[in-house]
Formats: C-alpha cells, structure tokens, sequence
C-alpha cells in the first residue's frame, strides 16, 4: 500500500477490498482509535481545569487574574487559533477533492498560523515571568501555566506533526495511509481549538470579568 | 577526583544496609550470569528478532506475564520483609525509614507492576483468539504499551539500589510527598516510573476497545461475544477514563517539586486535599480496572469446568458495565474522614453500597451455572470455586467500611488492610491464577502439573486466611495501617505472629507455584488437541500454541459458545462443510521502535529523578525522533502466503494426535 499515486481515489481496487473483506480497513480502526484517544484527552485537560478552577482564588497576595491578563493579545491569538482551524478544514476539503497542492498550501498555511499562535503564547508567558508572576508565585498561577502551558504543548506537537505529514504529503501523495494522517491530525487541530475556547472563557473572560 | 567520585557515589547509591548490599550483590551477579548465558548460547540475535521486537500479542503477553511475576517475587519479599518486622513486639529488624519505604514500594508493585501486567497479559493472550482476530488493532501501540510499561518498572525498582525508594505511601499523600517532607530522589522515581508506565496503561486501554468493538470475527454480535472479552472492555473503559486523571494529578505533582508550583503544597495557596480526591478518581476505578478482568475469567471457567452455558449471560454484561461506571463515584469513600461534611459522604457511601449489588448478581449467576452442572474440580476450577467465599466476604467487609460514620472507627486500620487485601488477593490474584492455569496449555501446549497444582492453591488459600483474618481483629482492636512496631502491652502479638505465618504459608505457596512450572517444563507432556479443558469458545478452536496469524481462515461465528456448539455438531456428524479456501494473511512487522522509545523513555525519566537536563533533553529528543522515524516507515506489514499457511498448518497437524 505504499504505492502512491497523486490522484487520490485510484487507491481502493487493489489495496483493500480483496485480500480482507473479513477485516476492517486498518485506517478506519486508526481513526477510530485516534478518536478514543481525544476522549483521554478530554479528561486530562479535565482535570486541568478543574485544579484550576480549585485554585484560581488561591492568588497567595500575589496578582490576580484582572492584574495580569492583557486581552487584546489574548482574542488575537484566539482568532489566529479559530482561523488555523479553519484553513485545516480547508486542507482536508481540498484532500478530498484530490488537489494535493492545495492540501500541502492550506496544512502550511495552519501550521503558520499555529506557530503564530504560539509564539504569541511565549512572549505572554514572558512578558508575565516578567511582571514577577511566575509558576511559584501563587496556586493560581500554578494552575493557569500548567492549563495553558499544557494546550500550547499540545499545540506544538501538532506543528511538529504537521510539517512531518506535509513532508510525507511530497513523498506519497494522497495515499489512503497519508489520507488518514490528514483527518486526523485535523480532528486533532480542531479538539485543540474547541479546547482553548474553554481556555479562552474560564480562564481569560471570568477571570478579567 | 577521587574525592568528587566518591561522594557522588555515596549520595547516587543507597549505602549503609545489608540487606541493600546482598541485593546489590546478587543484582551485579544476576546481570553478570545473563549477559555470559546470552553470550555463550548467541541467543542476543534471538532475542532481538523474536522478542524485543516482537508485535506479536502472544509473545507481548507472555513478557507482560513473566514481568508481573518477576513483581510478584519481589513485591512479596517485600510483604515478607514487613511481616517479619511485625512478627513480635518492638522488633528490630527494619528501622520505621526502612519500613515506610518497604509498604510504599510493596503497594505499587503489586497493584501496578504485579495486577496491571498480569492483567494485560491475559488481555493480549487471550481475547484476539477468543474475538476470532489475528493481532490486536494497533500491534506497534501494543509492543510500545508493553515496553513503556517495563522501563517504567525498571525505573521504578532502580529506586532500590541507586537513590533511594519512595516511602510516602503507595498513592503518595503530600503533603509528605511534596519537595518540602520528601527531598531525596525516591519520590521521583515513584512519579516518573508510574507515569511512563501509566502511558503505556492509557494506550493498552485504548487498543483493546478497538480491538473488542472492532475486530470480531465474523457473526460474533456482540451480545455472542465470550464474557472474557466483555470483562477486557468494561475494563478498558474505565481504563481510558481514569487513567488521564492519573497523568495529570502526577504530573501536577511533579510540577511542585520540580518546577516549584503549589498545586498540592501547604504554603502558596496549594491544597494537599486536591491530590487526594484527585488519585483516587482514578485509584478507585482503578481497583475495579484488575477486578473486572478477573469476572470475566472466572465466568470462561464456571462454564467450562461445570459444562454449563454461562448462567444469566446478559446480566452479567449488564453488572459489569455498571461495575464500570459507578466505580467513578465512589472516590470519597477513601476519606470520609477528610472532613467534607455528612452530605456528601452520605452519597458516596450509597454509591459505594450501591457496588455491592450487580457484583453480587455475578456471584449468584456463577453460583447458577454451576447448579446441577458436572463439575470437574480441576486447578482453574479450585481457585474459581475458593474464590467465591473468599470475595463475598472481602466484599461484606467493604460494605461495613462504606458505612461512612463507622468508617471513622476502621478507617486507615487493620481492619481496611485486611479488607483490601481480602479482596484484591482474593479476588485479582485467585482469578489471574485460575487464568493463568486454564490458558497455560493455550499458551505453551502443555498443562501445569495438577498435584503440585493442587498444593499451591491450598497454601495459598490456607496461608491467606491465616495471614488476613486476624488483622480485621487487630484493626478493631486499634491497630493502625502503617506502624513500624507496636509495644508488648497492645495485646496485639498473638494474631500478628498467627498472621506472619500465614503469609509465610504464601511465600511458600509462591514457591511451590514456580517449582510446579519448573516441573512441567521438565516433565513436559505435549498436548496435542489444543482443547485439552473441553473447552467452549473460540480459543480452543485452534492448535496450542497458537500459530503466527492464529486463525487459518477466519472462523464464522453463530453462537455464544461457538466452539462448544460446533464439537456438539461434529459429535452429531453435522459438522460444517468443508474449510473455506486459503488466503494470504496481512499481518504487521517487527519493528525495534517500541523497544528503543521506551530506553529513550526510561533515560529521560532518570534525567527528570536526578535533574540532570542533558539527560532529559537526550531522552526526550530521542522519543521525538522514534516517533517521527515510524511515522515516516511506511513499508510496515506483509503478507503470510496460503503456500506458507498450508506448511504450518500441516507441520502442526503432522504430530499424531
């Protein structure tokens, strides 16, 4: 299955239907997989959140969430992240389509969008190091590094990811292998997003309200 | 330099102890033998094709199998070890720091390096060839779930020699467990050996429900599926919901030593509270997680060794799924004591009561199937049948303990150590024993000696009343879990001697179960029909040990008990026509990834104890780029030709019968 021919739909005849009718099609069980996965993800953040929403009052005398949150930065970087989502549905609209230019185009272009997102995410957290609020200044900011800090990690990996499966997207082209890599890391892109608006609400809007 | 070596020698390894140096003496030794062993036979080649990189599920059950036992050995040494110090008053054979780090490193190994191996074991064994599959969903997560899980283990019982072991307890409590109580790096080893071992739990779970859901043979709906499988996925499932809360809840807690936040700390705000109902969202599933296996075991063994269809199948099914979700909200019945009011421990003792009973509908049904059934009294069937009186009233004592205002009595008493033990030896280690027995012959083609058999169940069962019943006795009496000694005027000398030699009866008992392996392999009688139980499902089906790709043509399944209803046919001449024709098998490659990810693992792990950076960096970029280099092979499957299959087939068949 290795085979790849750029056009994307000539894959079926040979590959899957013979050899394993029995058997489902490995990709469908990945993703499918990949799907129970985001479940434990859920709960991870879960917990995540619920540590923070514990301790977001436990500020030890030190600044509170009104004091540090600068919101403009924060609804850029949240509107980069919606967009990024955004053109990853784009990449996989045009995966489907078989257009593996316009999937290489749009997969750089939310990966772009996603290191973006994540430098402005840096330079939040030093510009807060900076003010003296650091992950041992107080339970809250303890809880809101490790919550935060955690989605950008996710969102990181996702970048490496990303430029690995565009690279793969020049060797194979639009394989049934490659197709499945594409839908996936776009569910994942899309968690991550639907994650942060949670961010965005419990930890930024009630925490400046 | 000398100087420099020797101090960071001093501080890296545990000094001072002999007990701690004969095992550094017999670790050097042990390695020493292996290597030249390895060496002297070139079987390192061997063990690289056909192991380290294995994606089998027979083979990566059968190292979870041998991981959990080498475990059990050492997790029972430690048991030992503490009944000896408690065997007389005011004995001083361990010092109270030595003591602490001995029930602390005794709880992990046997919950998660003893039960959970064990467990995935049996899981990877046994359900693909009960489903009629020929590998789990994911073989590569599979290989990778197993090393994660060993280099987790390692790292963790490194603690031992190099740095120091952790003594806050099994579920480490801050904050005692915290930075500020507990500097030394024995609590790191704890966080980091649990967690990469966790991760491997995690991706077990996940693998297993794809499989179970997915992977069927053909017909098998799954209300046709054997109790087994159902047990795996209720299991699973609690699995994939509770594990990540034990990621994150350690993770925060590594944060607070290492990076100096107060999640969990007494100063800047932390709450210690948190980290408690935290690790026992998941602790408590966690306990449902290895029993809820063992349901399923002990269902396959009723019905076989009774030759019943199981008794009140949908029942069963029903009783464990709901087994699996209340078990998440019963958490607080852990610390009814910790002060949230009569409310909410009202709820949570209902909850907990409320446990009690589809785990008693599944009593009854075993007790239903085995009615009027011709029971043979086989060893799988002894630790079935020794089972049942054993958990019913391990289980009666949870109840006592769930009622929340005289749980402040028993609570963290004897009376609770003996109640937990009750029912995870009797219920856990009985039924991973009774599967351990029956499937053996599926595993290796031959059975375990049954007189010798015999001998270790009654030791066992013998040395476990005698070991556990008194000290629901000594916790009424005010004996606490934990104490390192106790004065001659408690009265309490007389039941802990009764009960150290109880546990002696089982390290016996232990023993004499490796003697009996030891035995068989050496009188080793072949078994030729693959079925030597009589058995009902699909498993028996095919030749012990099972073949690469296990099923030749994927059996087309019509009833519960499959295999049980086709010999009735053959008996009556009916038998399903002929074989359908041969296929090429898709089957997976070995690959040496999930082996040298865990190293890198297991490095970075040892980096994080020590704090030493470039290690972490080292292992972490390590990880990283395993990860990528599978993600970029391609070229990971191949075909079995049917000429292939027709030549193993015929090799296995070729032996008279």
């Amino acid at each position: 299955m290795a085979e790849h021919n750029g056009s994307g739909h000539a894959y079926h005849t040979e590959s899957h239907s013979a050899a394993h009718d029995n058997h489902p099609d490995p990709e469908e069980l990945r993703t499918f997989g990949f799907w129970i996965y985001l479940m434990t993800d859920v709960i991870l953040f879960g917990t995540l959140f619920a540590a923070y929403i514990v301790l977001r009052g436990n500020t030890n005398g030190g600044p509170g969430p009104e004091e540090l949150f600068q919101m403009g930065g924060i609804i850029t970087s949240t509107f980069i992240l919606l967009t990024s989502s955004f053109t990853s549905g784009l990449a996989v609209l045009a995966m489907h389509k078989g257009n593996r230019q316009a999937l290489m185009g749009w997969l750089s272009v939310t990966a772009l969008l996603g290191a973006t997102f994540i430098v402005l995410e840096v330079r939040e957290f030093i510009h807060l190091v900076h003010e003296g609020a650091t992950i041992g200044t107080s339970a809250f900011l303890s809880a809101f590094f490790t919550l935060v800090g955690t989605h950008g990690l996710h969102v990181s990996l996702g970048l490496v990811w990303m430029i690995a499966l565009i690279i793969q997207l020049a060797k194979h082209g639009i394989t049934p292998v490659t197709k499945r890599k594409v839908n996936v890391i776009s569910l994942f892109w899309h968690f991550l997003d639907v994650i942060w608006i949670f961010v965005f609400t419990i930890v930024y809007l009630m925490g400046v309200s | 330099m000398w100087e420099k070596v020797k101090s960071f020698a001093s501080d890296f390894f545990v000094t001072g102890d002999p007990l701690i140096y004969g095992a550094d003496v017999s670790i050097v030794l042990a390695a020493i033998s292996i290597v030249f062993v390895m060496t002297y036979f070139k079987k390192w080649g061997w063990l690289w094709r056909e192991w380290l990189t294995s994606v089998d599920h027979k083979k990566i059950g059968i190292m979870y199998i041998l991981a959990s036992f080498l475990m059990l050995f050492r997790g029972g040494v430690d048991a030992l070890l503490m009944r000896a110090q408690l065997v007389v008053p005011e004995m001083e054979f361990l010092t109270p720091d030595h003591y602490n780090q001995i029930f602390t490193t005794h709880g992990v190994i046997m919950i998660l390096f003893m039960a959970m191996p064990f467990m995935f074991g049996l899981f990877n064994v046994i359900v693909p060839l009960q489903i009629g599959a020929r590998d789990v969903a994911f073989p590569f997560l599979n290989a990778l779930s197993f090393w994660l899980f060993f280099s987790g283990a390692m790292l963790f019982n490194l603690s031992f020699v190099i740095g120091g072991s952790p003594d806050a307890g099994w579920l480490a409590y801050p904050p005692y467990s915290g930075l500020m109580h507990n500097p030394g790096p024995g609590q790191d080893f704890y966080i980091w050996g649990i967690q990469i071992s966790g991760i491997g739990s995690l991706m077990t779970g996940i693998n297993f429900i794809v499989t179970i859901l997915k992977m069927r043979a053909p017909g098998m709906k799954l209300m046709k599926m054997p109790m087994f499988p159902w047990s795996v996925l209720s299991s699973c499932i609690a699995i994939i919901f509770s594990f990540p809360i034990l990621t994150a809840t350690l993770a925060l807690l590594f944060l607070d030593r290492y990076a100096g936040a107060h999640f969990f700390t007494l100063d800047g705000g932390g709450n210690p509270m948190m980290y408690i109902n935290l690790i026992w969202m998941w602790g408590h599933p966690e306990v449902y997680i290895i029993v809820l296996p063992a349901f399923g075991i002990f269902s396959e063994i009723v019905s076989t060794f009774a030759k019943k269809k199981l008794f009140g199948y949908k029942s069963m099914v029903y009783a464990m799924m709901i087994i699996s979700i209340l078990s998440f909200l019963v958490w607080a019945h852990h610390f009814f004591t910790m002060g949230s009011g009569a409310d909410v421990n009202a709820f949570f003792a209902l909850t907990t009561m409320l446990i009690a009973i589809p785990t008693g509908a599944k009593v009854f049904n075993w007790l239903f199937t085995m009615f009027r059934g011709k029971i043979t009294f086989e060893t799988p069937m002894l630790w079935t049948i020794g089972f049942i009186p054993c958990f019913v009233t391990g289980g009666m004592t949870g109840v006592l303990l769930s009622v929340a205002p005289a749980d402040f009595q028993f609570h963290n008493s004897y009376f609770l150590v003996a109640h937990f033990h009750h029912v995870i030896i009797g219920g856990v280690v009985f039924g991973y024993f009774a599967g351990l027995y029956y499937w053996w012959p599926k595993l290796f083609g031959f059975k375990l000696h049954e007189r010798i058999g015999k001998w270790a169940f009654w030791l066992w069962n013998i040395g476990f009343y005698l070991c556990f019943m008194p000290q629901y006795a000594l916790g009424l009496m005010g004996m606490t879990r934990r104490v390192a000694t106790y004065g001659w005027d408690k009265g309490w000398w007389e039941m802990n001697l009764v009960s150290t030699i109880g546990a002696g009866l089982m390290g016996i008992a232990f023993v004499v179960q490796v003697w009996q392996i030891v035995y068989s392999v050496k009188h080793l009688r072949k078994d030729r029909t693959g079925d030597p139980w009589n058995g009902r499902t699909l498993e028996w089906s095919i030749p012990s040990p099972a073949p690469l790709y296990n099923f030749a043509t994927l059996p087309q399944v019509t009833a519960q008990d499959e295999w049980w209803e086709e010999k009735l046919l053959r008996d009556n001449g009916q038998s399903s026509s002929v074989p359908p024709a041969l296929e090429p098998i898709h089957m997976p490659k070995n690959s040496g990834i999930p082996f040298v990810m865990s190293m890198f693992w297991f490095a970075a792990g040892f980096g994080f104890v020590f704090q030493w950076l470039w290690l972490i960096i080292a292992g972490l970029v390590g990880v990283a780029v395993c990860m990528l280099v599978h993600s970029f092979n391609y070229d990971n499957d191949y075909y079995i030709s049917v000429d292939e299959i027709k030549r193993t087939e015929a090799a296995i068949r070729e032996v008279p019968n």
